[in-house]
């Protein structure tokens, strides 16, 4: 696989404007709990200052390779290709929805595009994506599993059981752990040994013997080459690393949790709303993938402000249609509840 | 020629079998496959038969998402309990998936473990949880009682494209019965009547079937008629065969190893009250361990399990019921 500074002037636009798509259409998620209450139920878990993580990964991909991400996972799909029509109307319950209106924000799927499913319950994913790897390892199609989660998850059992075994069997696969530094609403420092010792988290890599690194997750060419390499242990057989992605996710863990009939939006950032630290929220600002990734493209003559501002006038339009499409979408049928029990 | 087989023969040979048939099935779990002498290895190789950790929810969740991928993995847990550590996998995550995901994906997975186990193990290794895992839509639950059930529910939970957890119970391993010649399948959901009777209606799982069919032997010389009936698999669970039943015999005994508010029994009771309340002459009775944990000293725990000798009190006193009331 080529390094990041091979990557065509192509593909360099086309990463920029899946970072776009994922921005706007996390805003847009974002915006319908002001602009249309109640339109999404439950609770929708947003990846905006994740752009660069995900896609500095994605673009390593090879066709049939899997991407298994946790129920924060509106961004991967869009990058995959699921129109994103058809993930607005599954957060906005209705009938032309990925799902059917069954999943919701927390468990998009897309198996037809690479993408089987997202578990809800936190770390549980990982050992599904690790049972993906063990099925293209005994099947030998050559494909390797993304498993993107977050910090938390390095919390849970599930992380600790299933990097060991994935280790054992050497599956072809690549965690990747989102550090966003916080869990849900607490801040890191409060509850990961490492952090609390000032250490990457990278360094769990070390209990199972594979490689651990830690890399800018707020530029996708940096991720896009610890990737490539980590990608490439994993088809080559030689086993499972982990990549410890530092980023900041701008908005708070999910909406507000609350009981109908009250609304629920989007507070502020933990940072500001929990633990008083504005400085903290701005400065991570100052590190936004988007802005920084457009001015490096614009820096280095890969397109001019002209062509940028193109390209995001082309994403606002996209995911203005794709709103209005979801609002326009039927809902499923009340009966079509019993559907997919079984098999 | 019908074979003789053992019980714990019979899930081996199911398993055999059907990993011949389908290349996509695999089998893993803890402290097997060990070496290359293992007989499934030797079989199938180390690709397909594989030693895990001690790590039950890699091992379900692993197991979900390869099902998800194609293959139709097998997970040896030994014990029912070892799945109380990952229960998320098994209630949460492989019933859930295909929902969720509006039908796009299946998970053919099976969960073997052993269950109640009721010989000196005491009060962590000898429970019978099932109850916790009917009635979780998407979910079934295979619970034989003899080799030819073993082997027939364990070839179609491996042919299943749901989820299946199967129990078998570690008291009747050894027993031996005849099994059909041939690809012999049990389905789900379909009941066996055990042995016929019109008097009273027994219902039992598991080792509580063997204890049922020896009690109503015994009634059999007291002149009661008792038909035994085995649901085979608690979900789906066939009440209509239970239903008609009753309405032959119009008396209903449940039998149940676990204790009574976590049994199968409460849940059939429920069922018979709303669907056969009309055929029943006497009130429905339930043969239940104790509510307590499982002791280990053998003469408490044979006092807080059911036995046969319960089992023909209990049905001796529904038919006084009905001379009383005449």
């Amino acid at each position: 696989m080529p390094s990041s500074n091979q990557l065509s002037r192509d593909r360099l636009i086309w990463m920029y404007t899946q970072m776009c798509r994922i921005r706007e259409f996390e805003e847009r998620v974002k915006r319908t709990f002001v602009e249309h209450p109640g339109v999404i139920r439950g609770h929708a878990h947003l990846a905006d200052g994740a752009e660069a993580s995900i896609v500095g990964s994605l673009a390593t991909r090879q066709q049939t390779d899997l991407v298994m991400p946790s129920y924060r996972c509106h961004g991967y799909p869009l990058v995959l290709g699921t129109p994103a029509r058809a993930l607005m109307s599954e957060i906005y319950q209705r009938k032309d929805g990925v799902c059917k209106g069954f999943g919701g924000s927390m468990h998009l799927a897309d198996p037809t595009r690479h993408f089987p499913t997202a578990s809800g319950i936190i770390g549980q994913g990982i050992a599904h994506a690790a049972g993906a790897a063990f099925a293209a390892q005994v099947k030998k199609t050559g494909q390797v599993v993304y498993s993107f989660f977050g910090d938390g998850s390095t919390k849970q059992g599930a992380f600790y059981e299933t990097l060991n075994l994935a280790a054992v069997w050497k599956l072809p696969i690549v965690f990747i752990l989102e550090n966003n530094e916080y869990q849900a609403y607490t801040h890191i420092s409060l509850e990961d040994a490492n952090a609390k010792a000032g250490e990457p988290l990278a360094q769990k890599a070390k209990a199972f013997s594979i490689p651990g690194v830690t890399v800018d997750g707020t530029d996708p060419l940096k991720v896009y080459d610890v990737m490539t390499t980590a990608v490439e242990r994993a088809r080559s057989g030689q086993g499972p690393s982990l990549v410890e992605s530092k980023f900041y996710r701008f908005s708070p863990h999910g909406n507000a949790i609350t009981v109908p009939p009250v609304p629920t939006q989007f507070q502020e950032h933990e940072s500001i709303e929990v633990y008083g630290n504005r400085a903290e929220f701005e400065a991570a600002k100052k590190s936004d993938p988007i802005a920084k990734f457009r001015a490096h493209l614009i820096a280095d003559g890969f397109f001019a402000d002209a062509d940028a501002k193109k390209i995001e006038e082309t994403v606002r339009a996209e995911m203005e249609d794709v709103v209005k499409f979801a609002l326009a979408s039927p809902f499923p049928s009340p009966t079509d509840a019993v559907n997919y029990v079984y098999a | 020629m019908p074979r003789e087989m053992m019980y714990a023969e019979a899930i081996a040979v199911a398993i055999t079998e059907e990993m011949q048939r389908t290349p996509n099935v695999v089998f893993y779990g803890q402290n097997m496959a060990m070496t290359d002498r293992d007989p499934f290895v030797r079989k199938f190789g180390k690709d397909r038969v594989r030693i895990t950790p001690i790590s039950e929810t890699a091992e379900l969740g692993v197991a979900v998402g390869a099902a998800m991928m194609g293959l139709r993995p097998i997970v040896e847990l030994y014990m029912s309990e070892f799945m109380l550590v990952a229960f998320d996998q098994v209630i949460n995550e492989a019933p859930r998936m295909r929902y969720m995901s509006g039908g796009q994906v299946k998970v053919p997975v099976v969960f073997k473990a052993g269950f109640g186990f009721a010989a000196g193990w005491a009060g962590q290794h000898s429970n019978c949880i099932y109850s916790t895992m009917m009635g979780i839509p998407g979910l079934k639950l295979a619970v034989p009682s003899n080799a030819a059930d073993a082997l027939g529910l364990m070839k179609s939970a491996i042919r299943d494209d749901n989820p299946v957890v199967y129990l078998h119970h570690y008291m009747l391993m050894l027993d031996k019965c005849a099994v059909p010649d041939g690809d012999h399948l049990v389905p789900f959901g379909v009941a066996d009547i055990k042995r016929a009777g019109t008097d009273v209606t027994i219902v039992a799982t598991a080792w509580m079937v063997k204890k049922s069919l020896a009690a109503a032997a015994t009634l059999a010389k007291l002149g009661i008629s008792a038909e035994v009936i085995d649901p085979r698999t608690l979900a789906p669970l066939d009440v209509k065969t239970i239903v008609e039943s009753v309405k032959k015999t119009g008396r209903l005994v449940l039998v149940d190893q676990a204790p009574r508010q976590s049994s199968a029994a409460v849940i059939i009771a429920g069922e018979i009250a709303e669907h056969g309340f009309k055929y029943l002459k006497a009130p429905v009775k339930l043969v239940t361990a104790m509510d307590t944990s499982v002791p280990y000293s053998e003469p408490m725990e044979s006092f807080v399990l059911p036995s046969e000798e319960k089992i023909v009190a209990t049905v001796e006193s529904v038919l006084a019921k009905r001379v009383a009331a005449v």
